[in-house]
C-alpha cells in the first residue's frame, strides 16, 4: 500500500482505492460512512468494526500499525508506538495537549482518525528532542515553562509551529497566538518568556 | 550528633541559585512517563459508566450485552450500583468495562442498560433559603468574641446581639455586603487513574498520586492484603492540586479487575468524569456587617456564611472568617448545605481562598465607602492581624505598591476616567499559611567512587522536588546538581509524607540535608586522618574536601570517598513532623495587587498587571519558586474571572464538564505578572517553608477588589463573568 501510494504520487494522503483493495473483508473508512449511514437508517446507530494494517509516516520513518475505523492517531501513537509525549487530555482537542505536526501544521492527534493520517508526514514531540533539542525545548527548560509537565509537549509543538509561521513574532503576537493550549499549573508567564527568547535567539 | 544547619547566604554555591529543573528536559521532550503513559504488555483498557442523574435510586442494571461485545474481557459492577442503592451525585461511577482496546471498552459501555428512579435534586448552593426549605442545611459552627463580657445575669445570646448592634451603631463607618465564591473543579490535566498489575500475588500500581508513600497501604486495606504486597509508583504526575491523595474506588477496581483477569489494567477517568467526580472546591457565600472607626480600623464583624462541599456535607470553615485581619469583636455563624454534587476534595490552601474572597472584599468596600485609598485601609487594619505578621505585611505592601506603581495609578472607587466604555481599577489582598515540613525519611548512599544517590518516597507535583533535593545534596557535598542522583516516586523508598498543604519542600529538605550532613561527618573524619588536620576545620567546596584555614590542603571528592573502602556509606535520616528544626519552619505572609480593565458595555474584565510578593523563608531555587507563584496567580485569575461549574438544577448534571466549556485561563488572559520573593535575612534564617498554597489564596479577592475599584460597585459573586458584571451594573 505504501509502495503503490508512492508510485501514484498521491498527495492527498489516504488513498481510498488502495485501502479498499488491501482491506479484504474489513471495514474501510469510506465504506464505514456508507455502512454506518445505512445502519442508522435501518436500526439506529451501529458500530462497524474490523481492523486493518496501515503504514504511517511518523518522525521520518514508516510504521506499520493496525487500526480500526474508530482508532485515533493519538491512540496509535501512544498505545502501538509508545510515543507518549502527546497527551490525552480532551478528546475534542480543546486542551491542545495532543498537538502534533501534520505536514508541518499543528493538529490535535486526539481528533484525527488514524486512517486519515495515511500518507501525511506526522511529527511528534519525540522528533524535537535528541542530542541537540529544538531551541523551543531548550527555552522551555531555561525559562522553567513547565510544572507538572503534562501539557508541555503539546505546548512545545504549538510554540514551534507558531514560530515557524511567525519567526519574528512580538510578545503581543505570542500572547495572541498561543491560546489553543491549556496549562492547569499556570506556566503561561514562563511560556511567554520562553517563546520571546526563541525569537530573540537567546 | 550532627548540628544541622544551612550555609549562610554568601557561602551557598547551589542553594539560592536559579538552576534549571533537573527533569526539565525529560518533561519537555515528552520522554517523562506519567501514569497515563505506562503501557504494560497485554494490558486491558478500562472505562466507566457514570450515573447520569444527580440523585436517583438504581432500579436495574443489565451488563449482559456489554459482556458480549467483541473485545470486552471483564465487566465490573460497583457495590454501590446494586439495585435499590441511592446515588447522590451525577458521574458517580457504576460500571467498569475492561477490553482489548479503549474503543471496544467504550462500545461495551454503550451496551450497559441502566434504569434509575429519579429523586429530588438540589444544587443551588448560593440559595440559602431554598436550601433551608429543601431541608438541606445543617449547622456549620460559629464563634463569638466581644471585648465586653456578659454579666452573670445576662442571657449570653441576647447580650451578644445587643453588643454587636451597639458596636455597629457607634461605628463611624458601617458596611453591609454580600459576597460569594462559587465551587470550582480541580481539572487535573492528567485525570485520576492508574495502570496496575497483579503478578505472583503482589500488586504493582502506577498511580497518579500526591501520596506515593501512603497509597500502598490504602490499596492493601481495600484489597485485603498486607501492604508489603503492594508497590506504588509515580515518577511524574500530571496535576493534583489536593485531589490525588488516594487510589480512590476506581483505583481499587482496576486492581480487582487485574486480579480477576490476570492482566494489567489501565483505568484513567475520562475528561468529564475528572471534572465531575475527582475535583470540587467548596463554595462560600456570606452576608456581612462590619463597623469601623474614623481611621477605617474594623472594630466589629458580624457574618452569616454558607456554602456546600457536595453531597456529603461540609462548607468553608468559619474559623478563618474574617480572614487574617480579625477585629476584637466578632460574631460568625456558618451553615453547610448538602448539594447533589460530588464530595469536595482539598484544594490549594483549603478554606483560605474562599475566606479571603468573602472578607477582604468587605474590607475593600469599607475603603470605597470612606472614599479612601484601599492601601491605607488595609494598612490601618494590620493592627488586627492575627498571625503576628503585621510588620512583614507592611514591608510587603510597600514592595508590592512600588512594583505596581500603586500611588500613580490609584483613583477612588468608581472615580477613574473612562476610555470609551473601559474603566480600570486597583485591588489588593493579603494571606497567610503554615507550610511546615511533613514527615520524611531519606536513604543516602555515597559510593567509594564518589557517586551519590538518594532514595525517598516523595513525589514531584511539578514544584521541582527532584531539583530541590539535588540542590540540597550538591550543596552539602560541594558538588554540582548533576553529580548527584535523586530517586523519588516509589513506595519502596523510605517513607515521606503526602504532598499537601505546602509541606513537601520542608519535608525533603529536612531528610536530605540531615542524611547528607550525617554522611559528610563520616567523610570528614576519614579525610581529616588522611590530611592530618582536625575534622572540624574541613569544608566541602567545589568538588573538594579542604581545610578551611589552608585550602591547599585538600582531597578531591572522589579521593575522599575512596577512603570509604569497598562499601558505600549509607545514612538514613528521618524528620518527624512538628519537630522544631533550624532547617525548616512554618507561617508565611504574602501580599498581592491586581490592576484590571473592565468594559462597562460588554462586562469583560482584562488583567493588566498582577504583583505577588511572597515570603517562604529560605528559598532553595528562586526559579522554580517563582514558577510556583506565577502558577498560583494564574490559577487565581482563572477562578476569579472564568471558572464556572454550571449545574442543571433539574437533573444535577454538570453541563459544562469538558475543557471546551469549562473555561480556564489561556495564555492571552494573564496580563503582566510580577513576582517578588521576599527573603530578607530575618526570613531566610527561619529555614525552608512551603509556598504551594499561600500565593494561591489572594488572587480572587485582589481581582474582585480591583473590579470594584474600577466600577465603583461590587460584583458580589466570583467568578466575575461578563454576565455578572453587567447584572451588577444594571442593578446599581
Amino acid at each position: 500500500m505504501t509502495d503503490s501510494r508512492n508510485k501514484t504520487g498521491s498527495s492527498s494522503g489516504f488513498n481510498r482505492r488502495d485501502f479498499l483493495r488491501g482491506s479484504g473483508a474489513a471495514a474501510a473508512a469510506a465504506a464505514v460512512q456508507t455502512q454506518a449511514a445505512q445502519a442508522m437508517q435501518d436500526s439506529g446507530p451501529a458500530i462497524v468494526r474490523g481492523s486493518q494494517k496501515i503504514a504511517l509516516n511518523i518522525n521520518g520513518s514508516q510504521h506499520d500499525v493496525t487500526v480500526e475505523p474508530r482508532t485515533t492517531l493519538l491512540d496509535v501513537l501512544r498505545h502501538q508506538l509508545d510515543l507518549t509525549g502527546a497527551k490525552p487530555v480532551s478528546a475534542d482537542g480543546s486542551s491542545g495537549a495532543s498537538t502534533v505536526l501534520i505536514d508541518g501544521k499543528p493538529a490535535t492527534a486526539s481528533t484525527i482518525l488514524a486512517l486519515t493520517a495515511v500518507g501525511k508526514k506526522i511529527q511528534t514531540i519525540e522528533s524535537l528532542g535528541g542530542d541537540n533539542p529544538d531551541p523551543v525545548i531548550q527555552a522551555f527548560v531555561k525559562h522553567d515553562a513547565q510544572q507538572c509537565g503534562f501539557c508541555t509537549p503539546g505546548f512545545v509543538i504549538a510554540v514551534r509551529a507558531f514560530l515557524n509561521k511567525n519567526p519574528n513574532a512580538t510578545e503581543a503576537q505570542i500572547r495572541e497566538g498561543l491560546n489553543g493550549n491549556i496549562c492547569r499549573c499556570g506556566t503561561y508567564a514562563n511560556i511567554v518568556q520562553a517563546a520571546v527568547a526563541v525569537v530573540k535567539g537567546a | 550528633m550532627t548540628e544541622y544547619n544551612w550555609p549562610k547566604r554568601d557561602a551557598s554555591t547551589v542553594i539560592g541559585k536559579e538552576l534549571d529543573r533537573v527533569d526539565g528536559l525529560v518533561k519537555a521532550t515528552g520522554a517523562a512517563k506519567y501514569t497515563y503513559d505506562i503501557n504494560l504488555k497485554n494490558q486491558l483498557y478500562a472505562v466507566a459508566l457514570g450515573c447520569p442523574h444527580g440523585h436517583c435510586k438504581i432500579k436495574s442494571l443489565d451488563i449482559s450485552a456489554a459482556s458480549s461485545v467483541p473485545g470486552v474481557v471483564h465487566v465490573h459492577v460497583f457495590d454501590h450500583a446494586q439495585p435499590d442503592r441511592e446515588i447522590e451525585w451525577e458521574g458517580e461511577l457504576l460500571v467498569v468495562v475492561a477490553a482489548e482496546s479503549e474503543g471496544a471498552a467504550r462500545e461495551g459501555l454503550s451496551k450497559v442498560k441502566l434504569e434509575v428512579e429519579k429523586l429530588d435534586v438540589f444544587t443551588s448552593a448560593e440559595d440559602l433559603q431554598a436550601a433551608e426549605k429543601a431541608g438541606r442545611t445543617s449547622k456549620g459552627g460559629g464563634k463569638v468574641e466581644t471585648v465586653n463580657e456578659p454579666g452573670d445575669d445576662d442571657d449570653e445570646e441576647e447580650f451578644v446581639e445587643k453588643e454587636i448592634e451597639r458596636l455597629l451603631k457607634e461605628s463611624k463607618y458601617v458596611v453591609e455586603g454580600y459576597y460569594g465564591i462559587d465551587a470550582i473543579t480541580h481539572c487535573c490535566l492528567e485525570p485520576h487513574g492508574s495502570t496496575v498489575e497483579w503478578k505472583d500475588g503482589t500488586l504493582e500500581a502506577h498511580l497518579s498520586t500526591q501520596n506515593v508513600s501512603g497509597t500502598d497501604e490504602q490499596f492493601a486495606r481495600d484489597l485485603k492484603v498486607t501492604a508489603d504486597n503492594v508497590t506504588v509508583h509515580c515518577d511524574y504526575i500530571g496535576g493534583g492540586f489536593g485531589s490525588k491523595f488516594a487510589p480512590d474506588y476506581w483505583g481499587i477496581a482496576a486492581a480487582q479487575i487485574s486480579r480477576e483477569t490476570g492482566r494489567p489494567v489501565k483505568f484513567m477517568l475520562s475528561r468529564d468524569q475528572e471534572l465531575k467526580i475527582a475535583g470540587n472546591r467548596p463554595s462560600g457565600y456570606i452576608k456581612v456587617r462590619l463597623g469601623a472607626d474614623e481611621k477605617g480600623v474594623v472594630q466589629v464583624w458580624d457574618s452569616v456564611s454558607w456554602g456546600s462541599a457536595g453531597a456529603q456535607g461540609g462548607a468553608v470553615s468559619h474559623s478563618v472568617l474574617p480572614y487574617v485581619l480579625v477585629p476584637k469583636n466578632y460574631r460568625r455563624v456558618a451553615t453547610t448545605i448538602k448539594c447533589n454534587t460530588a464530595p469536595s476534595r482539598a484544594w490549594r490552601a483549603p478554606n483560605h481562598p474562599q475566606a479571603c474572597a468573602m472578607s477582604q472584599t468587605a474590607l475593600d468596600d469599607l475603603a470605597g465607602k470612606m472614599g479612601a485609598d484601599s492601601y491605607d485601609v488595609f494598612l490601618a487594619n494590620l493592627v488586627n492581624a492575627t498571625n503576628e505578621k503585621a510588620d512583614v505585611y507592611r514591608e510587603q505592601m510597600q514592595i508590592a505598591a512600588k512594583l505596581m506603581d500603586w500611588k500613580a495609578k490609584w483613583h477612588a472607587h468608581g472615580k477613574g476616567g473612562a476610555r470609551g466604555s473601559i474603566v480600570d481599577g486597583l485591588g489588593m489582598a493579603l494571606h497567610t499559611w503554615g507550610g511546615g515540613a511533613n514527615e520524611s525519611s531519606c536513604l543516602l548512599k555515597v559510593y567509594p567512587d564518589g557517586g551519590v544517590t538518594s532514595f525517598c518516597g516523595t513525589q514531584d507535583l511539578g514544584s521541582g522536588t527532584r531539583t530541590v533535593c539535588s540542590q540540597v545534596l550538591a550543596e552539602t557535598f560541594g558538588l554540582g546538581i548533576n553529580d548527584v542522583r535523586v530517586n523519588i516516586g516509589s513506595s519502596r523508598y523510605p517513607n515521606s509524607g503526602a504532598s499537601g498543604g505546602s509541606t513537601t519542600i520542608g519535608a525533603v529538605c529536612e531528610s536530605h540535608r540531615r542524611a547528607a550532613q550525617d554522611a559528610l561527618v563520616k567523610i570528614f573524619d576519614l579525610a581529616a586522618a588522611e590530611l592530618k588536620v582536625a575534622a572540624d576545620t574541613l569544608e566541602a567546596v567545589g568538588g573538594k574536601i579542604r581545610d578551611r584555614n589552608n585550602p591547599a590542603k585538600n582531597l578531591t571528592w572522589q579521593k575522599a570517598c575512596s577512603l570509604l573502602g569497598l562499601k558505600p556509606l549509607e545514612t538514613t535520616a528521618s524528620y518527624v513532623r512538628g519537630t522544631p528544626s533550624p532547617l525548616s519552619n512554618s507561617g508565611v505572609a504574602g501580599v498581592q495587587m491586581a490592576h484590571v480593565e473592565v468594559d462597562r458595555e460588554t462586562g469583560v474584565i482584562r488583567m493588566k498587571k498582577f504583583v505577588a510578593v511572597q515570603d517562604q523563608g529560605l528559598v532553595i531555587n528562586p526559579k522554580t519558586c517563582k514558577s510556583q507563584i506565577y502558577g498560583a496567580v494564574i490559577m487565581g485569575i482563572a477562578a476569579a474571572l472564568f471558572e464556572e461549574r454550571i449545574t442543571d438544577p433539574a437533573t444535577g448534571v454538570f453541563v459544562n464538564a469538558e475543557l471546551a466549556d469549562y473555561r480556564l485561563a489561556r495564555l492571552g488572559d494573564i496580563g503582566e505578572i510580577v513576582v517578588e520573593l521576599y527573603e530578607p535575612e530575618s526570613e531566610r534564617i527561619r529555614g525552608v517553608i512551603g509556598n504551594g498554597e499561600p500565593p494561591a489564596i489572594s488572587p480572587k479577592a485582589a481581582i474582585s477588589n480591583a473590579v470594584a475599584n474600577a466600577l465603583g460597585i461590587r460584583v458580589p459573586v466570583i467568578p466575575l463573568t461578563p454576565k455578572r458584571v453587567l447584572d451588577a451594573l444594571a442593578k446599581a
